[in-house]
């Protein structure tokens, strides 16, 4: 069902986000604590790389049909 | 006068043809009288019936005179024969030669001949024939049936053999009867002439031999039973050959007898009766002669013998005389005669010598005498004799000539009887022959007439029936023809009536299949996808075999729907709705515009975008119609509406994104579409096949 593709690509994004974003931050937790003695600024990098991460993953999904030289696995 | 003179005379003629030289003298003096006498008509007509009635009277009574006269008379005068029937009576046609030949003919049938029964069978037609056709009298003589002659000649024949059987039979009789005395005469005869034989030997045998006393009295004694034998022989040859005599003469009488009824073949057997007489009597004869002359030498040896006796009985009483004490027996006693009896004795036997001397003396002189006197006793039986045996043996030779004459008689006339049978039987088979000739040109005519008219019947007959054969078989041919034509007819109706049922059969199936399609497409619920078409859509292939078209079409079904279904309108419409929110989301996005950034606009738009849920799409698309939510709201119009394939259409329009979130559903509308347009497609037909294949009552 095509219609349901957006659906679960957001899905994915979503996950995807939820899950780098908390790994950003548990990597920055981890590294803020290990290494940076407890800044925020790891958290937040790390966070923010994994929101970045999610958002560039997720608009990749979302444009990969677009995107010629890429085969289409799903559809 | 002339004139009836003439006239007279022309009557005598008229009626006496062959008239005496004196009746026709009588006639024309009395014509000529009247002539003279009569002068008016009436005298002359006196004188013309006298004349007439003189030649007829002297006709007539010449005619009971000669035959002859009388059949010629007949025979060349027509209403003669019955005057003259009338005057003397009928001719007399049984008299005269052809009679006497039957009679001999019917009483001399040889005997062992059958043809010659026919041969008399023959001849006696032939015979009546001929007497009817030479006597010409007035009675016609009809000829016998032939069953009548032959039983009349059979019956002669049976009396003839009846009589001759009963002559042979007394012949053969009294032959033996004669035979048998004959015979029995003949050892009579020839018993006794034995027993003279032996009488006479024994005689002499006593007379002439010296032989002791005892023996000399057995040899008298064997004389005297001879001598009794002899007589007892030749009473009882008298009596056999008196008998034989009787029993001879009986056979002649019966032979003259047989003679007498004079039947021609009794013949032979009376021949043969009188040879065996004759032989008979020659045999009967010899004996008896044979038996006189033992007699007569008996007689002489008797005569000697009584003589020898009497001499011996002189003797014997001179003897006596002069010696009275010597017996009779003188021969056995020599022994005990004394001297003076034995000086005596050859006294008496000197005078007796003297007495014999001289009685010799006397003798020889009167020798010449005595034989002369013999001689002419002799001479006197010897002619006597002679002359008896010269008459038996005349006799027995006269029979004999006779009877060969006889003999020869006989024989002449059996061939004779052969010669006669012989011409007979050649006249018969000449006659055969003859009929037999003209019955085979009889046959062959007859044969030739019938064999035609046979053949014409039968052609006649069989182009009859060649005609009704042909007529039938035209009939039937037409019959058949028809027949056939009508089969053929019916069933070509029946074919076509098949075919048209089969089409109708197959449009139904079709039709069938297609509703099974259609309610297969009809089985599509809510959410899932109807059943496999496959099946259906396999019935639908296999019910349209022959139709390239349906077959067309079925096979045109698409993969997709035979596989796994279609989606009914309904859920795809329900799809479109949660579709379209979507897709107004997804409005702005596309190849070029696809970032998050454009997915979060695109959103706002969405959300902040109110256009007509439903809105009538325009009959033709401008470019500012191409937009994603007026579209869409065409489409929900058309879905409305329930036209999935404008809807389709428009949906079609869409692009970026949107349309590819729409894509499956646009597939599936399409599949939908697809499939319904063959469905219909193919109901359409099956419609019309049925309609075509439908017939009105």
């Amino acid at each position: 069902m095509s219609e349901k593709e957006l659906g679960k690509k957001w899905d994915r994004c979503l996950a995807d986000g939820v899950t780098k974003l908390g790994t950003g931050l548990g990597l920055g937790i981890v590294f803020s604590v290990l290494f940076f003695k407890r800044r925020t600024w790891p958290i937040t990098l790390f966070s923010g790389a994994g929101l970045g991460m999610a958002y560039a993953n997720c608009q990749n999904d979302l444009r990969s049909h677009y995107l010629l030289h890429r085969s289409e696995k799903e559809q | 006068m002339l004139r009836v003179c003439l006239r007279g005379v022309k009557a005598t003629a008229r009626v006496g043809l062959c008239s005496t030289v004196s009746c026709h003298v009588g006639v024309s003096l009395l014509s000529s009288v009247t002539c003279s006498l009569a002068q008016g008509a009436a005298e002359m007509v006196v004188a013309g019936l006298l004349t007439v009635s003189g030649g007829v009277g002297g006709t007539i009574l010449y005619a009971k005179w000669d035959h002859k006269f009388r059949a010629a008379v007949e025979k060349n005068v027509p209403y003669s024969e019955w005057l003259l029937g009338l005057a003397l009576g009928p001719a007399p046609q049984d008299t005269g030669l052809p009679i006497k030949k039957r009679v001999s003919v019917c009483l001399y049938p040889p005997e062992d001949c059958k043809e010659c029964n026919d041969h008399t069978v023959a001849m006696e037609p032939t015979a009546v024939l001929q007497k009817t056709d030479s006597a010409g009298t007035a009675e016609p003589l009809t000829e016998r049936p032939v069953e009548e002659v032959a039983a009349r000649l059979a019956q002669q024949d049976q009396e003839e053999n009846n009589v001759v059987a009963s002559v042979s039979a007394s012949l053969e009789d009294s032959l033996a009867s004669s035979a048998q005395a004959t015979l029995q005469a003949i050892g009579a005869q020839e018993a006794a002439l034995q027993a003279i034989g032996q009488h006479t030997h024994k005689l002499k045998e006593a007379m002439e031999a010296e032989a002791p006393s005892e023996e000399k009295s057995t040899q008298w004694k064997d004389l005297e039973t001879a001598l009794a034998d002899r007589t007892t022989s030749m009473n009882v040859a008298k009596t056999a050959l008196l008998k034989a005599n009787e029993a001879l003469d009986s056979l002649k009488s019966v032979i003259d007898k047989s003679k007498g009824l004079k039947v021609a073949a009794a013949r032979p057997l009376i021949l043969a009766a009188e040879e065996n007489l004759h032989k008979m009597v020659v045999d009967l004869d010899k004996v008896v002669s044979k038996v006189q002359s033992a007699e007569s030498e008996a007689k002489i040896v008797a005569q000697y013998s009584e003589l020898v006796n009497e001499a011996k009985q002189q003797f014997h009483r001179e003897v006596s005389s002069l010696t009275p004490e010597i017996q009779a027996n003188w021969k056995g006693l020599t022994g005990k005669l004394s001297t003076d009896d034995l000086n005596a004795l050859i006294a008496h036997a000197h005078r007796r010598i003297d007495k014999l001397n001289r009685e010799l003396a006397e003798q020889r002189v009167r020798e010449q005498i005595h034989i002369d006197a013999a001689l002419e006793q002799q001479k006197l039986e010897d002619q006597k004799a002679l002359e008896k045996a010269v008459g038996t043996a005349l006799q027995h030779v006269k029979e004999e000539a006779r009877l060969e004459q006889e003999k020869k008689l006989a024989e002449l006339r059996e061939v004779i009887e052969a010669e006669m049978r012989t011409q007979l039987r050649r006249q018969a088979a000449a006659h055969t022959d003859h009929v037999r000739d003209v019955l085979k040109v009889q046959e062959q005519e007859l044969k030739a007439e019938a064999e035609q008219v046979l053949s014409s019947k039968m052609l006649e007959q069989e182009t009859r029936y060649r005609q009704l054969t042909q007529e039938q078989l035209d009939n039937f041919t037409l019959d058949m023809n028809a027949a056939y034509a009508r089969l053929k007819g019916v069933e070509e109706a029946i074919d076509s009536h098949v075919e048209a049922e089969e089409e109708a059969r197959k449009a139904h199936q079709l039709w069938l299949s297609v509703e099974a399609l259609n309610y297969t497409l009809k089985t599509a619920s809510a959410e899932s996808p109807s059943m496999p078409l496959e099946d259906a859509a396999e019935a639908v292939r296999a019910s349209c075999v022959d139709s390239d078209f349906a077959l067309a079409l079925a096979s045109a079904l698409p993969e997709k729907s035979l596989k796994r279904g279609v989606y009914s309108e309904a859920s795809l419409r329900a799809r479109f709705y949660s579709m379209r929110s979507l897709a107004r989301r997804v409005a702005l996005i596309d190849e070029s515009h696809n970032t998050l950034y454009q997915y979060f606009l695109s959103y706002i738009q969405a959300a902040l975008l109110f256009e007509s849920q439903q809105e009538a799409p325009p009959t033709q698309l401008h470019s500012e119609d191409l937009d994603a939510f007026k579209l869409l709201s065409y489409a929900s119009y058309c879905l409305e509406h329930g036209d999935l394939e404008l809807a389709a259409k428009l949906v079609n329009q869409l692009r970026g994104e949107a349309r590819r979130v729409v894509e499956d559903w646009l597939t599936e509308a399409r599949l939908t579409l697809e499939t319904r347009q063959v469905a219909s497609l193919l109901s359409a037909y099956a419609n019309a096949v049925g309609l075509g294949t439908t017939q009105a009552p």
